[in-house]
């Protein structure tokens, strides 16, 4: 008996050529940017000072101060180097790798450029980035939940705003703690509302995830509008105070950044570690991700599909919840008629260029923590870019980031349609 | 002996139809039962009641002796009743192991899952059954035939001794054909007993202990492999008498009409789907592609009917260059499209008969004038193909989406052959469409040949290539190994040719 031969059937990424002669492009488009752009108006013996101590800390951290010509020019040498064997060769399966290394290496150059004969606060841009971070990657963790079972929600944004809305009312009537508690029940409760439209009623869920949305914008505005810009007394929450963690805070340039925060950053990192766990090396996570693929096989195989996505969804209401507390109890202290502004979308993006994954959700929320960050860091040097095309940068990367420039991923198969027994 | 499983007078109505009138069978241990009937015939009904999906309107169950109650899949699963699916139950983005193991996980203390565990259990059913399989290795990696393996295995992994197989080779090479049976005979030799659902009459011959016919969600009867024959299980299976092989002449061809040349497409996720392909169909004959489901024949029809632009190479058109061409322009130089998806691609279902007959000329006079729909003249026009192409249907008037299979695919018929066409590509012509249907296609498909058109044919069904074409081209990984004369070849050449096997002398 003859055995087939073939057990895998593996195909490869196919780069078309025209991609490869763009991309090759783009690199040397890069290169000529920063030499027209960055190293003729620069004076040659202007400096660069990057400053690596954020503030608020014990540990000192000398400044970097350096020639801007001459690493500007090594920086245009690299991208036109890459560039160059792009277009004679190739990188192949590296090409967005790659794009990414030259994107990251322009980046470096505009702040040489945009700091030369002055100084920016690199680690201070670095601490903001992370801080920025934070609602995008717990927003991403909230459309994970929902999105691994199956069922989309593009309601986190609502969800986030009236949590924040609950955390300001309830943490000024009560306190800070239950001001959290409620933030996180209102979350679940309009994820139960999305739920069951979405799961029971079999309503289009982008639909029902809109609606969420206009109630929380309309709802949040009129109660703020009414009580809360009133009576100042129902809008002073307080916040969660900063925590420096022993040790690990003391590091040299990383600590003050990474550790030096309130419990929110860190809720964000402990949750990118218990989510991975979660979802990839327990049984609930091999349910849940079955149903999100193929609800049917799961069936089949005697696990319950929408009760699986009710916990889900849930629990992503939650973590909505907890993401929207953040912007009153970890951040302002108060509440702004629409203060996530679009958070809630951009959470998303980054749950889409993290490829539904906790880990490298985290890494894109970083991504357009750091570009927000930016935006409001270069304001302040003297870039001739007005202010609010700067403010645009956040959104700009993410549109760019979702266009495909850094490949497709894998969304969920079986995303968005309500499940129906035969 | 008293039967592992006994079905008794299980009825089952849906709005409108009776899809299992009273149908008794039972399963001795230790034999492979096949369940014999066309599409539509019941079959599948009657294994999802089985199974916990569907409920019973009447009749009873028993398994081993006993009654069984099943309300959900996990029941029939406990009582010992798994079930392979016609499309599988599997999660392509999963290893096999995570599959598997799906629904009665194995866990380590600490409540994680134990995928050490369950990939050892996976590695002693296969070797005790001899189903190889990799445990870590990702279900949308694997051909086909491992998918089923992996299948079979997660019904072992739950203890299941009876075994129900629904159209199991009908994703398979005929290589993988035999190993599955050989699979089957293994599980039999241990103590398993296994209903294998079919309309293949073929493999019951060869493979089957015991035949049951079901016709119209009715037993028509039971019978022993060496007390009957193809022909008489073709007439039990459809009711009437059948003509198996189709009449044809041999071929007169004339001018090359179609040319392709180093043709590279890539797929929806910009994979390489067809890669260097050459080859050229000429007026008067059928050249056929037959190959594994999804090794390329998809992307070819539809860069060759102008739905897909190809990335290199050229395809040659009655001599003008359509590399580039849109489906309109390849379409108005004279090719017709019977698409792999009638449904999707082939028809606008809730547009009336008359609509979609006129769906690609309703631009051109007599159909329209000034832009203005002429209704009178395509009704007219729409009630003489009705009859013509014998569309059952109350009239012309009816929406698509009302019509069973067989007169769906008519209506694409008779849309394609009455304009005046050079170029005809079939893709799947008579896919899931019952006997009587599929002998009218196959005659109108041989008609036009007759008539001198050059003629495409794609299928994934051997039987049907091997009888239409006049040549046979085998497509593997996106490759045309092999063009080879359909007079002088075997099953066994094309089946390893299809399998990827290229031998050195043919």
């Amino acid at each position: 008996m003859a055995q087939s031969s073939v057990i895998s059937s593996k195909q490869t990424d196919y780069i078309s050529p025209a991609r490869r002669t763009t991309m090759g492009v783009v690199f040397l488009v890069m290169a000529l940017t920063i030499w027209f752009g960055f190293v003729i108006s620069t004076t040659s013996d202007a400096l660069t000072t990057f400053v690596l101590y954020p503030g608020g800390s014990d540990v000192v951290v000398a400044d970097l101060i350096f020639a801007s010509r001459p690493i500007l020019n090594i920086l245009a040498f690299l991208c036109a180097g890459l560039g160059a064997y792009q277009l004679a060769k190739g990188f192949g399966k590296w090409t967005n790798t790659l794009l990414g290394v030259v994107a990251g290496l322009f980046i470096a150059a505009f702040l040489v450029w945009g700091s030369s004969g002055t100084s920016l606060n690199l680690a201070g841009l670095l601490k903001v980035a992370v801080v920025r971070a934070v609602p995008l990657t717990l927003g991403a963790f909230s459309g994970i939940f929902c999105e691994r079972s199956g069922v989309f929600n593009i309601a986190i944004e609502g969800m986030m705003l009236t949590a924040a809305f609950c955390a300001a009312l309830f943490g000024s009537l009560v306190n800070i703690w239950f001001g959290l508690f409620t933030a996180v029940l209102s979350g679940i409760l309009l994820a139960y509302v999305l739920a069951v439209l979405s799961i029971k009623y079999k309503v289009n869920q982008i639909i029902s995830g809109t609606v969420i949305n206009i109630f929380a914008t309309g709802i949040t505005s009129f109660l703020s509008a009414k009580f809360l810009q009133r009576h100042s007394e129902l809008n002073d929450s307080g916040r969660f105070t900063t925590w420096n963690i022993p040790g690990l805070s003391e590091i040299p340039f990383f600590g003050p950044i990474l550790f030096s925060h309130n419990m929110f950053i860190y809720a964000m990192f402990i949750f990118t570690a218990v989510l991975t766990v979660l979802f990839f090396y327990t049984r609930w996570g091999l349910r849940t991700r079955a149903v999100g693929e193929h609800p049917k096989a799961a069936d089949t195989l005697g696990i319950n599909v929408n009760r699986t996505r009710y916990i889900s969804v849930l629990i992503g209401g939650a973590m909505a919840g907890f993401a929207g507390a953040y912007f009153v109890l970890g951040s302002v202290g108060r509440f702004d008629e629409v203060m996530t502004a679009g958070r809630g979308f951009v959470g998303l993006a980054a749950m889409i260029f993290g490829n539904w994954n906790p880990i490298g959700s985290l890494g894109a929320g970083m991504l357009f923590g750091f570009a927000d960050s930016l935006a409001s860091k270069l304001a302040i040097l003297k870039v001739p870019i007005p202010n609010k095309f700067l403010e645009m940068a956040p959104y700009l990367v993410t549109m760019i980031v979702l266009a495909g420039v850094v490949g497709r991923g894998q969304p969920p198969a079986a995303g968005g349609q309500p499940y129906e027994k035969e | 002996m008293e039967p592992v499983l006994e079905l008794r007078g299980i009825t089952k109505r849906f709005p409108g139809v009776l899809a299992n009138d009273q149908i008794s069978i039972d399963l001795k241990k230790g034999e492979i039962h096949a369940l014999l009937g066309e599409n539509g015939a019941g079959k599948t009904t009657l294994m999802n009641i089985l199974y916990g999906l569907y409920k019973p309107d009447e009749g009873e169950i028993f398994v081993k002796g006993k009654k069984l109650e099943v309300s959900s899949p996990r029941d029939a699963i406990h009582a010992g009743v798994g079930m392979v699916h016609q499309h599988f139950m599997l999660v392509p983005v999963f290893t096999v192991t995570e599959n598997v193991m799906l629904g009665d996980e194995y866990l380590l203390p600490g409540g994680l899952l134990d995928r050490k565990k369950a990939a050892n259990r996976i590695l002693e059913i296969s070797q005790q059954y001899n189903l190889a399989v990799e445990p870590g290795s990702y279900i949308k990696d694997l051909p086909v035939g491992i998918q089923q393996r992996v299948e079979i295995i997660k019904l072992l992994f739950r203890h299941a001794d009876i075994l129900i197989l629904d159209e199991p080779t009908a994703v398979l090479t005929p290589q993988e054909v035999n190993e599955l049976f050989s699979i089957m005979k293994k599980l039999v030799e241990q103590g398993k007993s296994i209903i294998f659902i079919t309309h293949k009459l073929r493999e019951v011959m060869e493979f089957a202990d015991r035949i049951t016919v079901i016709r119209g969600g009715k037993v028509v009867g039971t019978t022993l492999p060496k007390e009957t024959n193809q022909k008489q299980l073709a007439s039990m299976m459809v009711g009437r008498q059948i003509e198996l092989n189709i009449k044809k002449e041999a071929a007169v061809t004339g001018d090359p009409v179609l040319q392709v040349n180093d043709l590279k497409v890539l797929n929806t996720s910009h994979q390489v789907a067809v890669d260097n392909v050459s080859f050229e169909v000429r007026a008067g004959e059928v050249l056929g592609i037959a190959g594994v489901q999804g090794n390329g024949q998809t992307e070819l029809v539809r860069c060759l009917t102008g739905l897909t632009r190809p990335v290199a190479g050229k395809i040659t058109l009655l001599g003008k260059n359509v590399t580039h061409a849109n489906a309109k322009t390849v379409k108005e130089i004279g090719t017709a499209h019977i698409p792999e998806d009638r449904q999707k691609d082939g028809l606008v279902l809730p547009y009336s008969i008359e609509d979609n007959l006129i769906l690609n000329t309703w631009y051109e006079a007599p159909y329209a004038r000034r832009n203005i729909l002429q209704r009178k003249v395509i009704l007219d026009y729409a009630n003489k193909l009705v009859k013509r192409f014998d569309i059952r249907a109350p009239n012309a008037l009816t929406a698509t989406s009302h019509l069973s299979g067989g007169n769906q695919q008519k209506v694409i018929v008779a849309r394609e052959f009455s304009r005046p066409i050079k170029f005809l590509v079939a893709s799947q012509p008579t896919r899931g469409l019952d006997v009587g249907s599929i002998e009218y296609i196959h005659q109108r498909i041989i008609e036009k040949r007759d008539q001198g058109c050059a003629v495409l044919l794609v299928s994934t069904e051997l039987d049907e290539v091997m009888q239409l074409s006049d040549r046979i081209a085998v497509m593997y990984r996106g490759q045309i190994l092999a063009v080879v004369d359909a007079r002088k070849t075997t099953r066994e050449e094309i089946g390893l040719l299809m399998a990827g096997v290229k031998q050195a002398a043919v």
